[in-house]
């Protein structure tokens, strides 16, 4: 997993070809840190099918309300460079799984 | 084969981990299945002040995570997986994971809890997670030098408002009732009435959440007079109740008309060895308190239906010779008598036949298994089957042709 900042975010999300899952968390999101272990393991799992990254949108809120991010836990799929689909608020990890097969 | 749990608990808040750690310390084998972090509700709520012993400063998520280190000391096992589909009625209750794998239990206690409720207003769907949220802890820091809008006026709605304005740069509460009448308690609404941060529109409802990928604006309408006017705002919080998180229970166990589940005082629900604890269950008051409450009661009232059914089956069912169950109540006079005949017949025999009380005072279940709706009754088991059955005041002569046939 790539920890995301407002420095590196262009060049690994927005720059970067192919697939990128984008997990946006804080640390007072208690649903972001139950799904945490099973993004870890889908990141391994699939790590040759795209490039999984995580940004914690503590000291980060500008880019993520830029990325129109504005609850957690958000993840969002990109692909070179535009966000491509989204899950927001109340989704499972096989929700995560299935949306992973379907953009892959 | 799977290992047959003694107690699984569905869902792990405050009142499923409060059944572990009464289940596990009575050592029953015990499982929670819960489907991510334990600690529901509770542990998206920042500010806990009314948990006894643990005042001001302690938050949701700290005391839900002690709660499940604590059902985990005794040997509740955790387990992460959601439950999609049960079967309740046997003698043992399977349970369907997300994950493909099935538990299997003697005893279950349902503490699914409850979920904000939406009003599906216009725009509420779309724009969630875009300036449309039911969790302040989840989402407040968003908003910081921002404008936020909170509906509702009950507890968490003035509690979760406050918490917001930690972050927010002002918080417009809109309130359905007149000026200065909120759902909440006193203590909550004198402090947010001295917040500078908070505003307050009363008499009025929202009516549509308007924004192009982000929350722009509200519509506010006055009840009293019916206009409506649009705010801009960054962010609408809604916190206008709860419902119960039993879709998968429907035509399981008894549920009511909002889908809550009914129990009786022992948590009991309509199904035999299954019970019911927290927000889920039709009650009064919703809280950490009563959830963590219901939890040790369930648990208790399992335990005790595993003993009751574990003796039966011990006594009765299993037993090598024939036995004659009499059903009794300590206050009803007739039954006395039909018991001590019983003990005398049963002396006679010389060890033919064995005699077991059940006291329906006491343990109901068992006789409304056996259909038994007057006091005294007697049924005849061998080798685990009721053979016959005596009802009302005994006949010394049938029971003795009956002992001999046997």
């Amino acid at each position: 997993m790539v920890e995301l900042t407002k420095e590196n975010f262009e060049a690994e999300v927005l720059k970067a070809e192919g697939l990128v899952m984008v997990d946006f968390w804080s640390q007072k999101c208690e649903p972001c840190k139950a799904l945490m272990p099973s993004i870890h393991e889908l990141a391994e799992k699939y790590s040759d099918k795209a490039k999984f990254c995580s940004l914690d949108t503590t000291g980060n809120k500008r880019l993520a309300i830029s990325q129109k991010v504005l609850g957690l836990p958000t993840i969002a799929f990109y692909k070179n460079g535009e966000k491509i689909a989204e899950l927001v608020k109340d989704f499972t990890i096989e929700d995560v799984e299935a949306k992973l097969n379907e953009l892959a | 084969m799977s290992e047959i749990y003694d107690l699984i608990i569905v869902g792990g808040g405050p009142a499923g981990l409060s059944a572990g750690v009464y289940g596990s310390r009575s050592r029953l084998k015990t499982a929670i299945l819960q489907k991510g972090k334990p600690g529901g509700q509770a542990a998206t709520t920042q500010d806990l002040e009314n948990y006894p012993g643990f005042s001001r400063g302690t938050t949701g998520p700290a005391l839900m995570e002690a709660m499940a280190d604590h059902a985990q000391s005794f040997g509740t096992e955790i387990i992460r997986e959601e439950v999609v589909d049960l079967e309740l009625d046997g003698e043992v209750k399977v349970l369907n994971g997300k994950s493909g794998k099935e538990y299997l239990a003697k005893t279950v206690i349902l503490a699914p809890g409850a979920e904000p409720r939406s009003l599906n207003i216009k725009g509420e769907r779309a724009l969630r997670g875009k300036g449309v949220s039911y969790c302040a802890t989840c989402d407040a820091d968003f908003f910081e030098e921002l404008d936020v809008v909170v509906v509702g006026n009950g507890d968490a709605a003035v509690e979760e408002a406050m918490y917001l304005t930690k972050f927010a740069e002002t918080v417009t509460i809109i309130v359905i009732h007149d000026e200065g009448v909120l759902d909440c308690n006193k203590a909550s609404a004198e402090l947010a009435f001295a917040n500078p941060k908070i505003k307050w529109i009363w008499n009025s409802v929202l009516t549509e959440i308007k924004g192009d990928g982000l929350v722009e604006s509200v519509m506010i309408k006055n009840i009293k007079t019916g206009e409506i006017t649009e705010m801009e705002t960054n962010g609408v919080f809604f916190f206008v109740g709860t419902v119960p998180k039993t879709e998968i229970l429907k035509g399981k166990v008894e549920l009511n008309e909002q889908g809550y589940i009914i129990t009786n005082e022992l948590m009991e629900t309509s199904v035999p060895g299954v019970y019911a604890a927290g927000d889920a269950r039709m009650k009064y008051l919703r809280q950490v308190i009563t959830a963590a409450s219901d939890g040790a009661i369930a648990a208790v009232a399992a335990e005790k239906y595993l003993a009751e059914e574990e003796g039966f089956k011990e006594r009765v069912l299993t037993s090598q010779e024939p036995v004659l169950v009499a059903f009794w109540a300590p206050q009803v006079e007739a039954s006395i008598e039909a018991v001590s005949l019983l003990e005398k017949k049963v002396a006679e025999a010389e060890g033919k036949v064995k005699l077991v009380k059940i006291d329906t005072y006491r343990n109901q279940r068992v006789a409304k298994r056996y259909g038994i709706t007057e006091i005294p009754s007697v049924v005849v088991f061998k080798q685990g089957e009721a053979m016959g059955k005596f009802i009302g005041p005994l006949n010394e002569k049938d029971l003795m042709d009956k002992i001999n046939s046997l």
